[in-house]
């Protein structure tokens, strides 16, 4: 297995210094060159658990083995796009695109590689601006063309296409999925959008909530391109939602309560 | 209306309110010369070139001083930043240095280095160094930590990591830092000027004092002003903006 994650427990302490469990008894195998989706209600650790991939932060306890080779710290292997576009403001497009290939190539090379992935998520225009110039959206695919430019093995994606427009987040979708095709490169994805997981990926994790734990493993079979395939999305999309459901009523039903009690 | 046409009538008939008066003999020369008296010991001074000496020396000073308190202050606030029990004992003590105005250290350096340009250069020192470490450890401290963590997931650690984003993500700071230290050594160098020797606009200003030179006394805190004035504003503030700007930390 390329990425094997046993028993990953992560605990926050509260304002009041008690243990807060956000995940518990995560374990999960992934193929390499394997498409996962994660899916789950807010705040049910799917940051957490991409960042503790990531090596960004650490498990509370449980290990994590991506390519033989135990996590302990972040790595240019397993490249991250974050929930928020996290570029940085004092360079400009092009420069943030070839922040982490300074070291491995000439400049020359670099540059050509960021056009490439630029003009893929269609910013071939803004290579000089700097990132308080674009827009929300704007600012996320160059962080997506900063992740792809880096050429991971793994690519962590967190909810990369949250903030795009319908049109853009679908074109993206193509791409997305021809460099997986291309690269052969093992993508975890966290998302909202059931219809999108549903669309990318080989398999759909489905999380709940207080604590963080994996509820369903979904393998998605249907031939690529999906497109054609709507009828059977949609009756996936239905089972997940099902599933979901359930656990979005218990985050609505305790929220009531706790609303009651103050 | 505008404001530079607002600041214009408002400059001039303050100088026409002060020539008049003077000319009226409202008050006596001695007390407060007239705008033209004023004028003619400022194009004298510059026509035998005595405050361009003074501009130069003064200025040789303020830069040795400010680029000193720059380094030292920026390499302070990285110690700062960086090791808490520095921060816990050097940073104590520079919280208090740095309610103490540094010209209070003159007698002491005159004492160390004599009456010359290294003990005025010394309080200059002092006057900006501890505003910059204060600054240049809250930049650090204050870097956003999404920002290193991305850096981190892309390779870089370590001296990379400093160089490349924690340093450049904390230049906000480093600007405001540098405009503080830049106002503290100037109001610090003026007065070591006054206390010690010349030449420098600060010496020439009590020189013009003490043989009753009202309009040359006048003149020099006109220079002294304007001199404020434009590195403040035209200089630093348009710095800090550009800064902000970029950083995304101003709309
Ligand atoms: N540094 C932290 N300290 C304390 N609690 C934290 C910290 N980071 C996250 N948490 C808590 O952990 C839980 C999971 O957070 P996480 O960001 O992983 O959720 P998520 O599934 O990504 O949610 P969303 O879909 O809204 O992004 C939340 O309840 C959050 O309050
Ligand atoms: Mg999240």
């Amino acid at each position: 297995m390329f990425i094997e994650i046993t028993d990953i427990q992560k605990q926050y302490l509260d304002k009041d210094n008690n243990p807060l469990n956000v995940l518990t008894d995560i374990n999960l195998k992934v193929e390499k060159g394997e498409f996962v989706s994660i899916l789950g209600p807010s705040g049910c650790g799917k940051s957490t658990l991409l960042s503790i991939v990531a090596g960004l932060t650490k498990a509370t306890s449980g290990e994590i083995v991506v390519n033989n080779q135990k996590i302990t710290k972040p790595g240019k292997d397993r490249g991250m796009v974050f929930q928020q576009a996290a570029l940085f403001p004092w360079l400009n497009v092009m420069e943030n695109v070839t922040f982490p290939l300074k070291k491995e190539m000439s400049k020359k090379q670099a540059e050509d590689q960021a056009k490439k992935y630029l003009q893929m998520v269609q910013l071939s225009n803004y290579l000089h601006h700097y990132p308080h110039e674009l827009s929300g959206g704007m600012q996320q695919r160059v962080a997506i063309a900063r992740a792809l430019a880096m050429n991971p093995d793994t690519l962590l994606m967190d909810e990369p296409f949250g903030a795009l427009d319908e049109q853009t987040r679908s074109r993206l979708h193509g791409q997305l999925e021809t460099i997986w095709t291309e690269t052969k490169k093992t993508i975890l994805f966290v998302t909202h959008s059931i219809s999108e997981s549903i669309k990318l990926s080989d398999r759909i994790i489905v999380m709940g909530t207080k604590p963080g734990t994996i509820l369903q493993d979904i393998q998605v079979d249907l031939p690529r391109p999906r497109e054609q395939y709507k009828k059977e999305m949609l009756e996936i999309e239905e089972h997940i939602m099902g599933y979901l459901k359930k656990e979005i009523d218990k985050v609505v039903s305790e929220e009531l309560a706790n609303a009651s009690n103050t | 209306m505008h404001p530079t046409l607002k600041r214009i009538i408002f400059f001039t008939s303050i100088i026409a309110f002060w020539e008049i008066g003077s000319r009226l003999e409202l008050w006596l020369p001695i007390i407060l010369p007239s705008p033209t008296m004023v004028l003619d010991a400022l194009v004298t001074g510059f026509e035998d070139k005595t405050l361009i000496y003074d501009l130069v020396a003064s200025f040789k000073r303020l830069g040795v001083g400010l680029a000193l308190s720059l380094l030292i202050g920026s390499a302070l606030g990285v110690l700062l930043a960086k090791s808490k029990t520095a921060d816990e004992t050097i940073g104590t003590v520079i919280l208090a240095l740095q309610a103490v105005p540094s010209i209070v250290w003159l007698p002491l350096a005159i004492m160390w280095f004599g009456m010359n340009e290294t003990s005025v250069i010394f309080v200059v020192v002092l006057g900006g160094t501890f505003v910059m470490t204060l600054n240049m450890r809250s930049g650090i401290k204050n870097v956003h930590p999404l920002y290193i963590k991305a850096a981190q997931t892309m390779g870089s650690r370590g001296w990379d990591l400093f160089v490349r984003v924690i340093f450049p993500a904390s230049i906000p700071h480093v600007v405001t830092g540098a405009r503080l230290a830049w106002a503290f050594c100037w109001r610090a160098l003026m007065a070591g000027e006054l206390l010690s020797t010349g030449p420098g606009l600060g010496y020439t200003l009590r020189f013009a004092s003490d043989f009753g030179n009202m309009a040359l006394v006048i003149g020099v805190m006109i220079i002294i002003g304007i001199i404020g004035y434009i590195v403040d504003q035209l200089i630093f503030q348009r710095v800090e903006k550009t800064v902000l700007k970029r950083w995304g930390l101003e709309s």
